[in-house]
């Protein structure tokens, strides 16, 4: 299956873990990523806040480029480009007047002919044959929290490809990958997202809850599948121990590196070593 | 013979008069071909308008009338009786709309609607030289009425037709009566015991010698029309010989299957032979044949060994009974929407300890299945801590129902005094986004709640999940502008108010129309408020919409007044505003039987002579009493065998041409 790939700017930085240990996953999956060439940023959470005109723009730019590379499906991994893109899609495929203006702006005009998938949905509907073919060394006795954030799965006519209140697709996975998904209710709660950066006071209350569920619910580790979630839960957990005289330790990886780690992929191949939460006590569980 | 045309042009004051230029109407049209007399009046519709007509018809010798007045809708009632006073047939009169559709509308171009009105009194002036003497014809009654449904709402009904001398049939398809009253405990504002107010009904109903109850049976077919039903119910076999059985109970004692109570709303259990409640009606069991260890495998059959009577009978089948009655009234109540499949965010109904209203009716209830004690449905604890979430379902556009369940406010405020009176120590939270408590002695009532204690936090709640034994209940202060976060020991959802389950299949058995949520829709929501616009066919209760007891008990009589009317004659006259068929011209297609949405036409055989031999073949035939003179059939007829009185092809076409010229 071939995707035009959108990395996004996370991906070279803070969310390096996340770029490697996709891509290792999507070769054993046989999923071609093709980047997008000459990609933009897609505006992120930023650009709605300035102008809705700039929301759709800055996506479409890549969309344009995309559509003259042959492929009908995009994908991308990070959720806040994700959410960008289909958001954008969707309004520049039905509304005929936006999607002129919008071309004459961006350069790269974009006709509405893809799809936007998020790299959850792109593995998620592999077949699950072929992704147990792959697993050589299943999680067993692992417990994943998985979290999707707020931006994968709402709202459910941007995004439509799982549950928003109960999403599974990320639990199918890990069950995939031999982990045990726990039933808990945090799944689908804002971590603060860009407030980690500007409010850090406001997003360790949020991140703080979130934690405090995973915990409850006996997790030993956090699944995520966006950059800023895993900055929030995975770095900020120093903050919020700090601030709110916790002490948690529990490690957040991506699902992605999970699942390579059930592939027989090395966890130096997948990024292990760039998280700050210690990643010994999770790779000890699955031996 | 010339026809004479009678012509009156009325001011209403100035609302014609101040925008069209009555008189040059008048000089205008008086000349038109047929016109014997024309004026002009101020207010036609009054009395001494009305003699006006009257004196001139007989002066002049008209035989046929034009108002152009107001909207038909309001005064060709008034003005077809004026002429019928004047030794006219009513219907040789036709009436031009010149204030709603031409003053009203054109106020601010005077000349125009001068114009207009010139033009709509020409046409109407063609229409009725082209109109013939109509005359209602009767059809007789059956004076039997069927109720569909036998909660509240049937019961009331039944009564009340029962004591003004007419038959009825009281059909349920539950095994006893009662609906949904039943399973309450008390019933605000009086705090009056449900079943205590609504079991005397039942047994009353019982007794009525005018009343025959059918229970654990089903409407499956409706022929016919009003005054003339004919109807098929299905008595589903229960199995148990009711006209032998004394209600003992034995069998529902040693039964050994046990299954989810649909009564106690998966709160309690009930036997495969069972009983509904204690004070059911009839108070005798039936076998539910899907859970039967007997009835499915062969086994056991326990109940029939120790029947002291030898009242189990496994062989009995479903059987179909005919009836003929005259008018239906469909009182099918109302279900709870399913809110499991809708709100993730209150646990798609994961959480035990999330339940409806209706459940909470069923803890609290003294025969219920925790026998009165308000109890966590998950560990059987005692809750201290109960959050009320009202509007789950309803007032919700985005996911679920619009409308407003009516009900809810007041039930809601019921619920949180009985948690603070039965509770020591109990607390009651309730999240609103209104307190709609309008009736009498109400808003008293959710006052007496609030000064008790019950605390009403204006806010939605986005999330419901499960930390330990305890519900957090994340939802929002808007008066106060914060987050609240309560950690509850039971949650009450108060959900919508939807029409039973089934109702669709009664709707088109009964060729009544149904809303986009739906509730069975009345003739007229303000001044029609029983009937439906098919005849013979009414409607009580909350399948028309969301009501409490009070209003639904006033809509039953209401109902059955209008049955009683309907039945006190011995015929009725019927619209002659209707199709007919020239059987000369029709080829027998039925494409109009095909079309017709009141099922009024059917095929007849006819006999003719064709060259000296007699000749059968089919032609569609109209039934006068079920035809509402829509004219769906006069469209669709190819051969223009279809005519409807009063708005013949011929009229509309002499209409058209006026218009055009």
């Amino acid at each position: 299956m071939r995707y035009a790939y959108f990395p996004g700017c996370s991906y070279h930085g803070t969310g390096k873990e996340y770029e490697l240990s996709t891509h290792a996953v999507a070769k054993k999956l046989g999923m071609e990523l093709v980047t997008i060439p000459d990609w933009s940023c897609c505006g992120a959470t930023a650009s709605h806040g300035k102008s809705h005109l700039l929301n759709i723009a800055l996506p479409s730019r890549n969309l344009g480029i995309a559509e003259g590379m042959g492929i009908d499906e995009v994908t991308t991994g990070c959720a806040a480009c994700y959410q960008q893109l289909a958001n954008a899609n969707k309004k520049m495929i039905e509304n005929e007047d936006l999607r002129n203006k919008v071309n004459s702006i961006t350069g790269k005009p974009y006709k509405g002919t893809l799809k936007v998938k998020s790299i959850v949905e792109a593995i998620g509907i592999v077949d699950p044959e072929t992704i147990k073919s792959q697993i050589v060394k299943p999680l067993t006795g692992l417990k994943v929290a998985c979290y999707y954030g707020c931006l994968l799965v709402r709202p459910p006519e941007i995004t439509g490809f799982d549950d928003p209140e109960n999403p599974m697709f990320i639990d199918n996975i890990m069950k995939l990958a031999g982990a045990e998904a726990l039933d808990w209710a945090h799944k689908t709660e804002c971590c603060g997202a860009s407030l980690g950066v500007s409010n850090l006071d406001v997003a360790v209350r949020m991140i703080d809850r979130i934690l405090a569920a995973a915990v409850e619910s006996d997790a030993d580790c956090i699944a995520v599948a966006c950059p800023f979630c895993h900055l929030n839960l995975d770095w900020h957990q120093k903050s919020v121990n700090r601030k709110l005289r916790k002490s948690y330790d529990i490690p957040v990886f991506y699902f992605t590196e999970l699942l390579g780690l059930s592939m027989g992929i090395s966890p130096d191949e997948l990024g292990f070593k760039t998280h700050f939460t210690d990643t010994k006590k999770v790779l000890s569980v699955v031996g | 013979m010339a026809k004479r045309i009678g012509l009156f042009i009325c001011w209403c004051g100035s609302n014609i008069g101040g925008v069209v230029d009555v008189p040059r109407v008048v000089e205008e049209t008086k000349n038109y071909p047929g016109v014997a007399f024309a004026t002009d009046y101020k207010y036609m519709c009054s009395e001494p308008g009305q003699n006006l007509i009257i004196s001139k018809v007989k002066e002049h010798n008209l035989d046929r009338v034009v108002v152009a007045s107001c909207t038909p809708m309001l005064h060709e009632p008034t003005f077809r009786k004026a002429i019928a006073r004047a030794g006219l047939n009513p219907y040789m009169f036709d009436m031009a709309n010149i204030r709603e559709q031409c003053s009203w509308v054109h106020s601010n171009d005077k000349e125009a609607a001068t114009q207009k009105a010139i033009a709509l009194v020409k046409r109407a002036l063609a229409k009725v030289s082209q109109v013939e003497p109509l005359f209602e014809s009767s059809i007789p009654i059956t004076k039997k009425a069927l109720v569909v449904g036998a909660g509240i709402a049937g019961i009331q009904v039944a009564l009340d037709i029962a004591d003004s001398g007419h038959e009825v049939i009281l059909l349920e398809r539950e095994s006893t009566i009662g609906g949904n009253m039943v399973k309450l405990d008390k019933t605000f504002p009086t705090m009056d015991c449900s079943a205590c107010i609504s079991t005397p009904k039942m047994v009353q109903a019982a007794q009525h010698p005018n009343i025959t109850i059918m229970t654990y049976a089903e409407l499956v077919d409706v022929q016919g029309y009003i005054g003339n039903f004919e109807v098929t119910i299905k008595q589903k076999a229960r199995f148990v010989d009711h006209t032998i059985c004394t209600g003992c109970g034995l069998c529902t004692e040693k039964c050994p299957t046990k299954v989810s109570s649909s009564f106690e709303l998966g709160m309690g259990k009930r036997k495969a032979i069972y009983i509904e409640f204690p004070q059911a009606v009839p108070n005798k069991p039936v076998i539910d044949p899907d859970n039967c260890r007997y009835l499915k495998n062969g086994k056991c059959g326990i109940c029939k060994k120790l029947c002291p009577v030898g009242a189990v009978d496994f062989e009995q089948k479903d059987e179909l009974i005919e009836e003929k009655v005259g008018a239906i009234v469909i009182a099918t109540g109302y279900d709870l929407i399913k809110w499991e499949e809708i709100y993730g965010e209150y646990g798609y109904g994961r959480f035990k300890d999330v339940i409806t209203g209706l459940q909470f009716e069923r803890l609290v209830n003294a025969s219920g299945p925790t026998n009165g004690l308000i109890q966590r449905p998950s560990d059987g604890k005692e809750p201290k801590t109960v959050v009320f979430i009202k509007c789950v379902g309803s007032r919700d556009e985005a996911k679920a129902k619009e409308y407003c369940s009516r009900a809810c406010c007041m039930y809601t405020a019921k619920h949180a005094h009985q948690v603070i009176e039965k509770i020591e120590g109990g607390h009651a939270y309730i999240f609103y986004m209104d307190v709609r408590t309008p009736g009498k002695a109400y808003d008293e009532f959710y006052r007496r709640t609030v000064d008790e204690g019950a605390q009403y936090i204006r806010g939605r709640v986005s999330k419901i999940y499960q930390s330990g034994d305890k519900l957090v209940v994340m939802g929002a202060d808007t008066l106060l502008g914060s987050a609240v976060h309560i950690e509850a020991d039971l949650v009450v959802l108060a959900t919508a108010m939807v029409p039973t389950e089934g109702s669709e299949k009664i709707a088109q058995l009964a060729g009544v129309n149904i809303d986009k949520d739906g509730f069975f829709i009345e003739a007229h929501p303000k001044l029609r408020p029983v009937e439906t616009m098919t005849g013979g066919v009414f409607l009580a209760g909350a399948c028309q919409g969301p009501k409490d007891i009070p209003d639904t008990v006033s809509q039953a009589s209401g109902a059955a007044a209008k049955v009683a009317a309907l039945l006190s004659n011995d015929q009725m006259a019927t619209d002659p505003m209707i199709c007919h068929i020239d059987e000369k011209m029709c080829s027998g297609c039925l494409v109009c039987k095909e079309v017709c949405p009141y099922k009024a036409i059917s095929e007849k055989t006819i006999t003719e002579r064709i060259a000296g031999q007699p000749v059968e073949r089919i032609v569609a035939s109209v039934n006068t009493g079920l035809c509402q003179g829509c004219g769906n059939c006069t469209v669709a007829c190819r051969a223009g065998a279809a005519n409807l009185k009063g708005y013949t092809n011929l009229q509309l076409l002499s209409e058209v041409d006026a218009l055009c010229r």
